[in-house]
């Protein structure tokens, strides 16, 4: 088991005549991903062939839109490597054609564009992760997304952040310590994103695999507050923080759009301190995310169970 | 991206939101002028540069006549002005707006930002206006109104009515404000703004509702689509290493410290500069490379570093995913062969091709301290700095 994604999980690739497209798409492929066609538009009817690292060549149909390359392959999931201009029409088509997922990895797009997106996607089906994040990987089932796939191994440790990088850091510290991952999901660095901490935190409490959680943070906004009372509230399985950004000075936008101090607010020390109060152990610094988690698996007596190779 | 408070009035202008006449001066004699021109009794000289906090540093003058108008204008260019967000080196004053004097019965707040938790465009409205609007949340939030607007159909008159009513605008001038406030929401959400604020919203002894100052930012991300807002930027007013570095898609921004920082990834540039100072040092600044950084890139990011004098030392730290150590490795070999490296670098490395990455750095003759994690490379250039 697993959230959001599995190996039965048929994806296409929106954008996927672009070099980016084109690039992640082989690399989803080569980890045994089901990607099953692409959309651009104007390009329907031709296909796009790639040669995996096995040697075996792949041939993926390119369709027009969204909703004929959903009903023509079956595909359940996209992924969206559209210039940032255009990504926004790309998730409301994929939204419109009702697909369950939509994973958008595009970086800059505006943010009035996504409040519309987040308009447009109230009471559809579909759920949204990202805008500018890393993706969703299953380790040892599928990928869709720009992480590095071998630093993942298959397990019950689940990973949800707002950092690709710190991301990678996480699952990387937690496999050299022979502790295998469910699900890892990157929501993104924008401030109007589609799915938050804990739309993914429930996904992980309600996986039967998922036995613990790393949640990573960063400073702006208050999505850690607002989890961390969630967790309290409702979460049955530890849930270990780290929050990125305590010595970004305010009122400056560190790389990330959404990773800001505004008025004051957002800031990492607060974040800490109310993860901490709800209980929930935060990692002293960053390369002590991996350690931490050891630790209170230890203390629960799920260190074992966790141990995956 | 900032633009200066004139700037945000002309904008505001086209929109057909209040603001009082004015003119941008750069040079007393201009200044003059623009106050001949206003032919107004009482004029506003006002310091342009982007921080707040202007009028109690003492960058707003009222001038009730020419000659005082002449004496402030002289006393303000070219005054370094420190304000509680300029930082203590302050800002040098280059441009002025003169500005139309007003008779001011009550001033008023009103902002426009982006909720993050609900993804609406959010307008606020205050009673307590000229006041900073934290300070207001924090000591009175009661005193604060909010309207989250539907981006399908935009901001609603009743909804103007009912911030405007609740903020206690005189009854006969609650059209008037309702105008305002829809007009400003137009000029947001067609300008791609990320924040606008009016503080003080002002009503005159002759019935006007006006802006009396106009703070607007906009999202960087929109920036391709408004030309026309990308040249209100005044470079002047910005980091020299920040410019330089964005012409290179680098994303940098100066800090106080001494430890240089070059990372990949913005979650892990930040984590990065946590680690330098739980070990005891101080960051000297964010730069992310980003995922594709190039030897290119990886030059120009080590002579913005360089560039700094405070710099006495740099720590690379490098996931390599999708982007492979080796690449990083010959990266940082050429880029330290180009600039000549006098000062201690340490590089960890990680991820794809580690082993041949760690091989590049350790065969290049350079003298570069190999770090097995984070923690390690962070003790290590504290150490050596």
């Amino acid at each position: 088991m697993s959230i959001l994604v599995d190996k039965h999980t048929k994806v296409i690739t929106q954008g996927i005549t672009g070099a980016t497209g084109l690039f992640h798409t082989k690399g989803a492929l080569d980890y045994g991903t089901q990607m099953v066609g692409g959309v651009t538009p104007g390009k329907g009817g031709t296909t796009v062939d790639i040669t995996l690292e096995n040697g075996e060549n792949v041939s993926l149909p390119v369709f027009n839109t969204v909703i004929e390359a959903k009903e023509k392959t079956g595909a359940t999931a996209s992924v969206i490597y559209v210039p940032p201009a255009f990504a926004a029409d790309s998730i409301m088509e994929a939204v419109d054609a009702e697909l369950d997922l939509v994973i958008c990895i595009t970086e800059g797009i505006p943010v009035l564009d996504m409040v519309k997106v987040s308009r447009y996607m109230e009471g559809k089906k579909t759920v949204l992760i990202g805008p500018n994040c890393p993706g969703v990987i299953t380790p040892g089932e599928c990928k869709i997304g720009i992480m590095p796939g071998y630093i993942h191994k298959p397990g019950y440790v689940g990973v949800v952040s707002r950092s690709g990088t710190l991301t990678y850091e996480a699952v990387h510290q937690l496999s050299t310590r022979g502790i295998g991952q469910s699900s890892a999901v990157g929501i993104g660095g924008d401030p109007v994103k589609g799915s938050e901490f804990i739309d993914i935190l429930k996904m992980f409490n309600e996986d039967p695999n998922t036995r613990a959680v790393i949640m990573i943070g960063e400073i702006g906004g208050t999505a850690e507050e607002e989890a961390a009372e969630w967790i309290q509230a409702n979460m049955t399985k530890p849930v270990v923080g780290f929050i990125g950004g305590a010595t970004a000075p305010p009122g400056k936008r560190m790389g990330h759009a959404g990773a800001i101090i505004s008025g004051g607010k957002g800031t990492a020390a607060e974040k800490i301190a109310k993860l901490e109060s709800c209980g929930i152990k935060v990692a002293p610094t960053p390369s002590e995310m991996g350690s931490t988690l050891v630790e209170v698996l230890e203390e629960r007596g799920l260190l074992s169970e966790c141990t995956t190779h | 991206m900032n633009i200066h408070e004139y700037q945000g009035k002309q904008v505001l202008k086209e929109y057909g939101v209040a603001v009082p006449e004015g003119k941008v001066a750069f040079t007393v004699e201009e200044a003059v002028a623009a106050a001949e021109s206003l032919g107004s009794p009482v004029c506003v000289v006002k310091a342009q540069i982007h921080a707040g906090g202007r009028g109690k540093a003492g960058g707003v003058k009222v001038a009730k006549s020419i000659e005082e108008v002449r004496t402030y204008a002289q006393e303000l260019l070219g005054k370094v002005l420190v304000t509680h967000q300029t930082g203590p080196e302050g800002k040098e004053i280059k441009r002025l707006l003169i500005e139309q004097g007003c008779d001011i019965q009550k001033e008023y707040y009103i902002g426009v930002v982006i909720d993050r938790a609900t993804g609406r465009v959010v307008m606020m409205a205050s009673e307590e206006g000229g006041t900073e609007i934290e300070e207001v949340a924090e000591k009175t939030p009661e005193k604060i109104f909010r309207e989250a607007i539907d981006p399908a159909v935009g901001l609603q008159p009743f909804q103007a009515r009912k911030l405007a009513y609740a903020i206690n605008i005189p009854t006969k001038l609650v059209n008037k404000a309702a105008q305002f406030m829809m007009s400003l929401y137009t000029a947001f959400v067609d300008k791609d703004c990320s924040i606008a604020e009016i503080n003080p919203l002002v009503v005159t002894g002759d019935g006007q509702v006006m802006a009396l100052d106009a703070k607007l930012n906009f999202d960087s991300n929109a920036l391709f689509r408004h030309p026309e807002i990308l040249e209100l930027r005044d470079l002047a007013e910005e980091n020299e290493k920040e410019i330089e570095a964005s012409k290179f898609d680098l994303s940098y921004i100066a800090l106080d410290g001494n430890i240089g920082c070059m990372v990949n990834g913005a979650g892990l540039a930040m984590a990065t500069m946590d680690i330098i100072k739980y070990y005891g040092g101080e960051p000297a600044n964010f730069l992310d490379v980003g995922g594709g950084a190039t030897t290119e890139k990886v030059t120009e990011a080590f002579k913005i570093i360089l560039s700094d004098e405070n710099v006495k030392g740099i720590f690379i730290n490098i996931f390599g995913g999708i982007m492979r150590c080796d690449v990083i490795a010959n990266g940082v070999v050429e880029a330290a062969k180009q600039v000549g490296l006098s000062r201690p670098l340490v590089v960890r490395l990680e991820g794809t091709n580690v082993d041949l990455g760690k091989q590049i750095l350790a065969e290049s003759g350079l003298n570069i301290v190999a770090a097995d994690s984070m923690a390690d490379g962070a003790q290590k250039i504290v150490a050596l700095v």
